[in-house]
This record gives C-alpha cells, sequence and structure tokens, in this order.
C-alpha cells in the first residue's frame, strides 16, 4: 500500500519537474536556431521557428510536448497535432527515442560496470579499515578512500590514459568497441564512488560496533570477526544502500566528463549539449528520464530497507 | 535465528554476485557482437553532425560527410576548392551571365539504381528553397529569378522560380542578375541532388531510410549518434572508378585531447579542424611533419555595436582598431602561423584584393579618441566585451585575446573595459538582439569569393549584427554582384570593403584564420588542404604498400 502511494505520488512530481524543466530552458538567453550564421533574411529564420513551432507561446509549447494540442487545418476540421517531445532541433534527422535508445544502453552498461567497481573496491575496503580501526592499515585506506573521493574525474581519467593507454599500451586509449573498451572508464567513473562507499560502509560499521545489539551478541561470547560479518555488516550497509540509490541514477544516466573523455556514445553528453544547445525537448525529455531514474531506484532502495533491517515497517 | 539472518545476508551477496555477473556478461556480449570489418580510413571530423540533409546542415563537419552522400551540379577540386563538373558534365553561360544551362551526364543513377534526371535537380533545389523546408541556407536561391518571392513565401508557385528541366538531362537556370560566383554556389550542400522518392514516402526522417540512395561516391552504411557514421563506396557513382576507400569511418570526437590521443595510437587517420588540436600542446605539434598548418577562409574579428554611444561615433571605433597591436595577439596567443589581419576578406580570397586597412598606431589613436571628446580616455564610460568561453580547451583564446584587449585599450588609450564571458548561445543571441557593446566574433566563408564576407554587412542582413547601415555599402555591393567583368567588380568591392575596415569600422578586424589537418602523409594520399578545409572524401585513401 505504501510503495502503490509513492508510485502514484510520482505522477504529480514528474509533471511538477517537467513544468519546471520546460520553464527553465525556455527561460534561458538563445535559442536552438541561433546561429553564428544567420539566415539570408528574417523570413527564412521565421521559417524555422514556425515549422517546429518555436513561435508559438510557451505554454502551448508544453501542451504540444506532451501532445495535448488540437488544430483546425486549412478545411475547417479539427485534429490532433503531433507530440513535440520526441523532435530534437539540433539533431533534426533523428528521433530522441532513437539516440535514447541507442544511448542509454551505452551509458547504463558504463554505469553499472562503475556500480560494480565501486562497490567490489569500497566494501572491502570500508570493512578493512573498520576492523583495523586505529591502525595503520586503518589510516592507509582511509587516505586511499579520501583520494578517491577527491580527484575528480576529468583528472583521473587522462592519468589513467596516459598510463595504462600510451605508455603501456595495455588498453585503447577512447572509444567503444569491446571489453577492453571498457576498463579504463569504468575506473575512471567508479573511483569516486568507491571512495564514497568506503567511507560509508566505515562509518556505519563503526556505528553498528556500538550498538546495543552487538554489545549483547559480544556479551554472548562471539568473536570479533563473526560479530563484523554477522551482524555489524547488515546494519552497516544501510547507508550504503540509501546513497547507492541515487548513486545508480547518476551512474546509468550517464557522465559527461567520462564519455566525452573517451569518446563514449552515452547519454550523458546528450544531457550538457541539450541544455547548451537550447535543444529544448530533447533537455526536458532527459531531465524526466533522470527524475523517472531516481524515483524508481528510490523506492527500490526504501522497498530494499524492510529486507535488511527487520525494524524499519512502512505502514 | 542466527542462521537466517546469516543466510539472508548471503542471499543478497548472492543476489550483488549474479547481478554483477549478468551486467558484466552482457556487457562482454555486446561487446563482442561488434564485429566489423575494419575501415580503409577513420576520419576524426569534428562535432556530432546535426543532420545531413543538405537542405538543413550549416556547419562544416556535416558539408564534408554530407558531400560523399549527395553531389550536386558541380563538386569541389580537392587541392583548389574551385568547382569542377559534378552530375553536370558541362555547362553553357550566356553572354549577359543570366542564363545557365547544365548539360547532366547521361550515365547517372542513384545507387538504387534508379537514373538521376533533370527533374531530381529541379525537385532537390525547389525543396530546398520551399519555406516549409526551413534551411537556414535558402538565402542562396535569392540569386535565382524569383527565388527571393519564393523562399520567403511571397510567391507561392515553384513553376516560376528560375530553375527548370529541358529534357532529362538538361537544367536551365535563370538568374535574377549575373552573378559571377554562382558555379561556386552550385558546390554547397544545399544545392545537392536529393532522392525525391526517398523523402516523399518516409518524411522528415528519410536519412533513416535504408537503403538511402545516394548520388555519389559513398552509401550510408550506417549512422550511429556520437559513436561513428560509417560510408561504404557506391558502385553505381558515374565516377566510381576513382573512388579510393571502400569505407570510411567518421567519429564525432569533440574534444581535442581524445582526438591526439585516438590518432597517435592509431585509432584515427586523419583528424581535421583546428579545434582538435590541443593548445598546450601547439608549438610542440607544429614542428611536427604530420601537422599540416594551411591558409583558411576564415577572419576573427570584434562586433561593435553602434547603436550604443560612445561608439556611434566612428573616430571612437578607429580609434580602437588603432590600439591593438594584432602582432602581438597571433604571436602570443593564437601561435598557429595566423596572420594579423587589416582587413576582413583574408588576402588568398580567389579574385580579389582588399584595401589596405588600419595598422598598429596608439598615437593617431589617442588623437582620434581626443577628437571624438575623450582626451587620454577621460570621460569614456566604462564598457563591456562579450566573448564566449568556459567548456572545451579550444574556446580558451577568446579569453586570452580579451584580456590582451583590455590591456591594450586601457594602456594606449587610458579606457577601461569588463570582460563578459557567456555561453555561446547567450553570445548569440546578443548579437541578434544588438544587446552589448563590443564582441568577439568570426566568419568563415561559404565559398572562395569576397561576396561571402562582404554581404554580411549589408543593411538588411541577419548577420549584421551591429547595428551598422550605410546605404553607400550596399549600393556598392549590389552594383559589383551585377558586374559580369572580374576585375571591375574587385574594384567595386574594395570600396565597399575600404568603407567597412577604414572609415566606418562596425567591425575590427584581428587575424586571418589558420587551418590545421593532422594526418600521416606517408600513410594517407589524396587529402588535400585548401582554404574551405573541404576534403572530398573519394580521394582519400590509404597509401598502397608498394614494398
Amino acid at each position: 500500500m505504501y510503495f502503490l502511494k509513492r508510485i502514484l505520488f510520482a505522477v504529480p512530481l514528474l509533471l511538477v519537474i517537467s513544468v519546471i524543466a520546460f520553464t527553465l530552458v525556455h527561460l534561458v538567453p538563445g535559442g536552438p536556431f541561433d546561429r553564428e550564421r544567420a539566415p539570408a533574411s528574417p523570413e527564412i529564420e521565421h521559417n524555422l521557428r514556425a515549422a517546429y513551432h518555436l513561435d508559438e507561446p510557451v505554454w502551448k509549447q508544453y501542451l504540444r510536448f506532451f501532445g495535448l494540442v488540437w488544430e483546425k487545418d486549412a478545411a475547417g476540421h479539427w485534429h490532433h497535432a503531433a507530440a513535440s517531445f520526441n523532435i530534437s532541433y539540433k539533431y533534426r534527422s533523428h528521433r530522441v527515442s532513437d539516440i535514447i535508445a541507442q544511448s542509454l544502453p551505452v551509458s547504463m552498461t558504463l554505469g553499472s560496470l562503475a556500480f560494480c567497481f565501486a562497490m567490489a573496491v569500497g566494501l572491502p575496503l570500508g570493512f578493512f579499515t573498520a576492523a583495523r580501526r586505529g591502525h595503520w592499515p586503518d589510516y592507509a585506506g582511509s587516505f586511499l578512500a579520501m583520494l578517491a573521493v577527491c580527484v575528480p574525474g576529468f583528472v583521473v581519467a587522462p592519468l589513467l590514459i596516459l598510463v595504462f593507454a600510451i605508455k603501456l599500451q595495455w588498453l585503447p586509449v577512447a572509444l567503444w568497441e569491446s571489453p577492453a573498451h571498457m576498463v579504463l572508464p569504468t575506473i575512471a567513473l567508479g573511483l569516486f564512488f568507491s571512495g564514497k562507499i568506503a567511507r560509508l560502509f566505515r562509518e556505519g560499521m563503526l556505528n553498528a560496533m556500538q550498538s546495543e545489539f552487538v554489545a549483547a551478541a559480544r556479551a554472548k561470547g562471539l568473536t570479533e570477526n563473526i560479530l563484523l560479518l554477522k551482524h555489524a555488516v547488515r546494519i552497516a550497509i544501510l547507508p550504503v544502500v540509501s546513497f547507492s540509490g541515487p548513486m545508480l541514477a547518476d551512474l546509468l544516466t550517464g557522465s559527461f566528463v567520462i564519455e566525452n573523455i573517451f569518446q563514449i556514445p552515452g547519454v550523458g553528453v546528450f544531457f550538457i549539449n541539450s541544455a547548451l544547445n537550447s535543444d529544448y525537448t530533447v533537455a526536458v525529455d532527459l531531465a524526466l528520464l533522470y527524475a523517472i531514474l531516481l524515483i524508481v531506484l528510490n523506492l527500490i532502495v526504501d522497498f530494499s530497507y524492510t529486507w535488511l533491517d527487520p525494524r524499519v515497517k512502512y505502514e | 535465528m542466527q542462521n537466517d539472518e546469516g543466510s539472508g545476508f548471503l542471499k543478497s551477496i548472492g543476489a550483488v554476485v549474479i547481478f554483477c555477473f549478468f551486467i558484466l556478461s552482457s556487457s562482454f556480449l555486446c561487446g563482442c557482437l561488434r564485429r566489423e570489418p575494419p575501415a580503409d580510413v577513420t576520419i576524426i571530423n569534428n562535432a556530432e553532425p546535426e543532420s545531413l540533409d543538405p537542405a538543413i546542415i550549416t556547419g562544416l563537419p556535416e558539408f564534408r560527410i554530407m558531400l560523399g552522400l549527395f553531389e550536386g551540379l558541380m563538386r569541389l577540386d580537392p587541392k583548389t576548392a574551385e568547382p569542377v563538373p559534378g552530375l553536370a558534365q558541362s555547362c553553357d553561360i550566356s553572354p549577359d551571365g543570366r542564363l545557365y544551362t547544365f548539360h547532366l551526364r547521361t550515365n547517372l543513377v542513384w545507387s538504387t539504381g534508379e537514373p538521376v534526371t533533370a527533374d531530381d535537380v529541379v525537385y532537390s533545389w525547389l525543396r530546398a528553397a520551399n519555406p516549409a523546408t526551413a534551411s537556414d541556407y535558402a538565402g542562396l536561391f535569392f540569386y535565382l529569378k524569383n527565388g527571393e518571392d519564393f523562399v520567403t513565401g511571397k510567391l507561392k508557385d515553384p513553376s516560376l522560380v528560375g530553375v527548370h528541366a529541358l529534357d532529362q538531362y538538361t537544367v536551365r537556370v535563370e538568374l535574377s542578375h549575373p552573378t559571377s560566383f554562382f558555379l561556386k554556389l552550385c558546390t554547397m550542400p544545399v544545392m545537392s541532388v536529393v532522392p525525391r522518392q526517398t523523402i516523399e514516402k518516409y518524411g522528415a526522417r528519410w536519412l533513416m531510410a535504408r537503403p538511402l540512395p545516394s548520388c555519389a561516391p559513398f552509401e550510408l552504411a550506417y549512422w550511429r549518434p556520437n559513436d561513428k557514421i560509417r560510408l561504404v563506396k557506391n558502385p553505381r557513382y558515374w565516377d566510381a572508378a576513382n573512388t579510393r576507400s571502400q569505407i570510411i569511418d567518421l567519429l564525432p570526437v569533440g574534444s581535442p585531447d581524445t582526438a591526439l590521443n585516438l590518432y597517435e595510437n592509431g585509432q584515427a587517420d586523419i583528424v581535421l579542424d583546428r579545434t582538435l588540436v590541443p593548445g598546450e600542446l601547439l608549438d610542440v605539434l607544429l614542428k611536427r611533419p604530420d601537422f599540416h598548418p594551411f591558409d583558411y577562409l576564415g577572419s576573427y574579428f570584434i562586433r561593435i555595436n553602434v547603436t550604443k554611444k560612445p561608439f556611434d561615433d566612428s573616430r571612437v571605433r578607429r580609434a580602437l582598431a588603432l590600439a591593438i597591436d594584432k602582432d602581438r595577439i597571433v604571436t602570443k596567443i593564437t601561435r598557429a602561423g595566423e596572420r594579423a589581419a587589416p582587413t576582413l576578406v583574408p588576402p588568398w580570397t580567389a579574385n580579389y584584393t582588399s584595401p589596405p586597412g588600419l595598422g598598429y598606431d596608439p598615437a593617431l589613436a589617442r588623437k582620434l579618441l581626443a577628437e571624438a571628446g575623450y582626451p587620454g580616455g577621460k570621460g569614456f564610460p566604462r564598457f563591456e566585451y562579450m566573448f564566449n568561453g568556459a567548456a572545451g580547451g579550444g574556446d580558451k583564446v577568446h579569453q586570452d585575446i580579451a584580456i590582451e584587449l583590455r590591456q591594450m585599450w586601457r594602456d594606449n588609450l587610458g579606457i577601461e573595459m569588463d570582460l563578459r564571458q557567456v555561453e555561446w548561445k547567450v553570445l548569440l543571441s546578443s548579437y541578434s538582439h544588438l544587446d552589448y557593446e563590443t564582441a568577439r566574433s568570426s566568419w568563415v566563408g561559404d565559398y572562395n569569393d569576397a561576396n561571402t564576407f562582404l554581404d554580411c554587412f549589408l543593411s538588411d542582413s541577419g548577420n549584421n549584427r551591429t547595428g551598422w547601415k550605410s546605404a553607400r555599402f550596399d549600393a556598392l555591393i549590389h552594383e559589383a554582384n551585377e558586374q559580369t567583368d572580374l576585375e571591375k567588380r574587385a574594384k567595386i568591392l574594395e570600396q565597399a570593403e575600404s568603407l567597412l575596415v577604414r572609415d566606418e569600422l562596425p567591425i575590427i578586424p584581428i587575424y586571418y584564420y589558420v587551418g590545421l589537418d593532422y594526418f600521416d602523409t606517408n600513410k594517407i594520399e589524396g587529402f588535400y588542404q585548401n582554404i574551405l578545409d573541404d576534403h572530398p572524401l573519394e580521394y582519400i585513401g590509404k597509401v598502397k604498400s608498394t614494398k
């Protein structure tokens, strides 16, 4: 029942997001057809704007976006005008759905790989540093995690390329063609999140170790390793789980920086460029896509809470 | 109880492992599925094409690909970028220069087998000129009789426009007035011939039709946005025997570092465009034999909004121009061998010599500023210089130039300006609304003629964007373009440019562009540098090993 409510609530939320996104992209100065080279006459410019209904008031363009416009044709009959959400002003030969269908799976693959990498590196590192709290492995591990969080992707990626692709020639410098092409972007994208997860997991572990049920278990005479592995982990993982929802949404919808550096045909590049190009419809489409992913993943996170922590119950 | 908890946790670990395995295996699978023959030549072609529809495209990266798919009556010579016969094997021009009769080759077929006829040419031109197509370049049809009225929607009947098919192989073009550079216009993408049946069947998405009929050296194998465009040789092209490569890949790479990395690692053979040379490495790279700078038909200049005080006074504008040490800008900032520009039209433009422009003369600049009422810059209002920048390394040059300009104007004239960096689209919007005081700008010629630069500053041109209106300038340009004697025409154009860059200065030219492509001449043949930076793909190929 709770989850049904959450899903129903998502609909007005998406509507509000679409209104805000639509208004914002239209507020930015410059339109999709403002180019360095202006057409030879104002009439040509007018033709362009008319062909894409950019001469209409914004509210009407918004309705048209969802296909909620009916128009009278020359003969006086009312007919339904096509929705504009699938049209790109910039890439005029493609449908937006085609662009997303081609680029989203690429970003999702890269995002999932980076997610796996972040988990595979972050969780053990967090566990290890928590278990050795206060000793040098803790400091070393925490330092590494901190470093991963602090060094941005646009520094990590060129360094990785320099070392592994140019100097050692083990891996390709860019493009997206084979599994080998996926290694460097996965690391470059996942490194930040692995550091973040390591830190979250370490904090979670330390908090869990101080909770009453762990004290009770320790009093029962359980060894430290069993305590950590069987009891503390389940509670300690909760902050990681709640972070992984938005993190996964971030990762799956692509990263502009990483996709740009490695020339990966993902959706992240379109996210930024659609806004820069005043490609209104694409910008709103992608904002909605991101919102939907975020809502769904947060829902999954909340759901997994009940599964991981029996104390959590939703009404 | 403990067991339950333990197994629950193990289950979740198991689920994660299975998930990871699934993701990994699926990504490896889709990686391995992409087994395709390697391309003969891979070209890095800057930005992702907005379209490949000849009527729609506006940028050089699109032009280069499109010309491999749809040919016009004329095509470009790869060395000189001058027009040579394309689909038309010859052209008769009437003595008054207004009537062009094109004779099509008789062996023309689409890649799908149907003949290419004069009707296809007429259809393609009228389609591009039709207001409903909303072509940016429809202005080129203004040169046709009744073309302007048709493009602007005043004339509805396309049969009155000056292009007609006399028979299957003959196209008659009637111009509104003699236009000496008309054959050059015929190489422009918007004049290319497109497949009528495909367009009528598929509408706006006709480029997605497969097979896509082509009348040029290549066919479109696939086009994955932001990934790759693959062209394969069109065996039915009239000159197919001379097409060097079977497969050409074009990669849309926008980052100069990535472009250089791909090139260095052998994943690309040719990198087109000056903007794809990392600025920090310019000095090192220019010394290498595979980096080829060349004169390019473009100019960098400053726009001045003449509708705002104190810039409405031409003495002020001239003072600003005379106070700029342009040589310093090209040697300290741009550094690829650019030349300081006293004029707008580059010196390598065909059939034309620019008038002497204004040089660097701080003393005269101060004198002019004093005459205008601002001795030593006193009382001169603080003003703003707008430029684009931020993303991408290539734009940093605008910022560096802005800083240099501020210093020069402060030192030489005693005036103060603020720098304002904005997004590209914001800059363009500010131009059109005259919502700026001074701003950086540039212009790249469409065809090799002075007109492509000068007609921007006609009073009613959408590219004027300075608020400057001169009846005399307009009259000179119109007079020049109706003149068939090339020498006389050049003289008239020179007078017009003199108004623009010596007397009135709504713009201050800074430098002429230099193009820069990189490729190894030992590996690639048939690739030449020309002032349009346009490279007909059919000539490009790998050097066949002679060992």
